[in-house]
């Protein structure tokens, strides 16, 4: 991981965001109130425009301010849980030396832990974290593989299939739990933008 | 979408600066990061009261900043929970040394903006959640009841007891009891639209109403065909009173809330039935607030929060109050 990886990620993930913000905003308007994308939307924008103030940062530094940057400049829960994502990123140790694999997959893991911890959100509750807790999990056990892009291809399965699950899941966190019932049949907004970033990517870095 | 809008990322900055002219005489709007504060620093030894959350809601939070309620307020975008730097920012400019209480609706986005802003704060701080909303049904494992319109009367009536001198324990332990005694719950005629979205957030019939709406156009309980307002009204109050279970010598607050499109005489009409619904169940109401406080951008719509008073909150809730939406006594 490095730098250039964050930035060249940002915009790729922008790319696909954009190119499926209509499904995602829809998703919200049936089960929340419609902010959903455009608050990841701001967010995408304001890392993109980062470039030029961090590429030639250190990799802790640069996670900081895209940290601070989204804490800052998108609101609602999605601006708390990844600020609370890229937060807990750049304070893991040894970012001065090579961040490979391994390490990378460490720092994911860790920042998703603290989402959880932030939103006090587990797997079954439709929310982003249906999709972001298995992935952790699934890196965890691809962590010290040599061969890892075949365990990525089933990363990204895992996202699709957990992303689809919120489908028929009762809300108990979040503003959808305000449904009840009537959540029902509606994939989650924010599992469904978390699964697209997963499979973004990843896929980028299989074909890297 | 017919509104007033230049052009979209400017809307809430365009908006926060005329409400800060409008209204120089009593407050001050710092912009990035964004907060209302009160023009005259808060004094020393008084608890500062910081409230905050998506726009759309006006007036609140910014017009109940002023003498005798809040202290600070933080405007997140349309519908959107304001973020920590804001926060911070609001607690170090106004907190006089006796501390900072932080006023939250229970919605995720802001109970975690509010935490992380608190965790950010040096200064003491705690915090008040309310959840005064009875359309949802509450339970440990859920997010729970939402905070809506009683959190008008908790900024009073706690903004009051700060005024007097009271300790940020003492601060807490009333708006607890304010949110605790009250209960709400409101009715959607129509959607509202988000700027940005620039379509209703949800479609309704021509006769068609949403009971039990949330404050952002999230639906509520279930979709009805539109009924007379007596009809509408006491079904409302039998969820209130339901939930709340006032006594008959209880002296009450009763408050209808427009949501920013109904007009005040539509909502004095409500205030008339929810009246002989109560009094013909015995209940006495003592004090009243009508108009729109809470609101949900455009919507046509109302809720009706019923508060359990006791003497203190009585005496709090009469004291003088100078803001941009709420004054009276000075």
């Amino acid at each position: 991981m490095s730098v250039s990886f964050l930035i060249s990620q940002a915009k790729s993930v922008q790319k696909v965001i954009d190119e499926n913000s209509a499904e995602i905003e829809i998703l919200d308007q049936k089960i929340g109130d419609g902010d959903h994308i455009f608050n990841i939307q701001r967010g995408l924008k304001l890392v993109v425009e980062l470039e030029d103030s961090i590429k030639d940062l250190s990799l802790a530094k640069a996670l900081n301010m895209i940290a601070m940057k989204v804490l800052s400049g998108i609101g609602g829960s999605s601006g708390a849980l990844f600020g609370t994502f890229f937060m807990t990123m750049a304070k893991s140790p040894d970012l001065d030396k090579n961040v490979d694999f391994t390490k990378a997959c460490e720092m994911i893991i860790s920042g998703i832990n603290a989402m959880k911890d932030r939103g006090k959100a587990d797997v079954g509750e439709k929310t982003m974290m249906d999709v972001l807790i298995p992935v952790s999990e699934k890196l965890d056990e691809l962590k010290n593989e040599s061969e890892f892009k075949s365990g990525l291809n089933e990363v990204i399965k895992i996202a699709e299939e957990r992303m689809l699950s919120t489908k028929d899941m009762l809300a108990t966190k979040g503003r959808a739990s305000f449904l009840g019932e009537r959540a029902k049949g509606h994939i989650d907004p924010g599992a469904r933008s978390s699964q697209l970033i997963i499979d973004t990517i990843c896929k980028s870095v299989i074909n890297n | 979408m017919k509104k007033f809008i230049n052009n979209n990322d400017d809307f809430l900055i365009e908006s926060l600066k005329g409400f800060g002219k409008a209204h120089s005489d009593i407050i001050n709007v710092n912009l990035d990061p964004s907060f209302v504060s009160r023009k005259n620093k808060t004094k020393d030894g008084k608890v500062s009261l910081i409230s905050g959350g998506g726009s759309g809601h006006e007036p609140m939070h910014g017009g109940f900043v002023g003498h005798g309620m809040l202290d600070a307020a933080c405007p997140g975008f349309v519908f959107s929970a304001p973020t920590p730097d804001q926060i911070q920012a609001a607690a170090e400019h106004v907190d006089s040394g006796a501390g900072v209480l932080f006023i939250v609706k229970n919605y995720s986005g802001d109970i975690m903006n509010f935490q992380m802003g608190a965790e950010m704060y040096s200064g003491k701080n705690d915090s008040i959640v309310t959840n005064d909303d009875v359309a949802v049904e509450d339970s440990t494992f859920t997010t729970g009841r939402r905070g809506v319109a009683a959190t008008v009367l908790v900024e009073k009536i706690v903004g009051s007891l700060a005024e007097h001198g009271g300790s940020l324990e003492e601060c807490k332990k009333l708006g607890e009891k304010v949110n605790k005694n009250a209960g709400t719950m409101g009715v959607a005629f129509t959607s509202c639209t988000v700027p940005a979205a620039g379509k209703p957030t949800f479609d309704i019939g021509d006769d068609e109403m949403e009971f039990g709406v949330g404050i952002h156009g999230e639906p509520g309980r279930k979709r009805e065909k539109i009924q007379p307002s007596k009809t509408i009204v006491g079904n409302i109050l039998e969820a209130i009173l339901d939930n709340l279970k006032p006594e008959k010598n209880e002296k009450n607050l009763l408050f209808v809330n427009g949501m920013g499109g109904t007009p005040l005489t539509e909502l004095y009409l409500v205030y008339e039935d929810a009246c002989q619904i109560l009094q013909s169940k015995g209940i006495q109401v003592t004090k009243s607030l009508v108009g729109n406080y809470c609101t949900s951008l455009e919507m046509q719509g109302a809720s009706i929060t019923l508060l359990k008073c006791d003497d203190e909150i009585l005496k709090h809730w009469d004291a003088p109050v100078h803001t941009a939406a709420m004054r009276w006594g000075m």
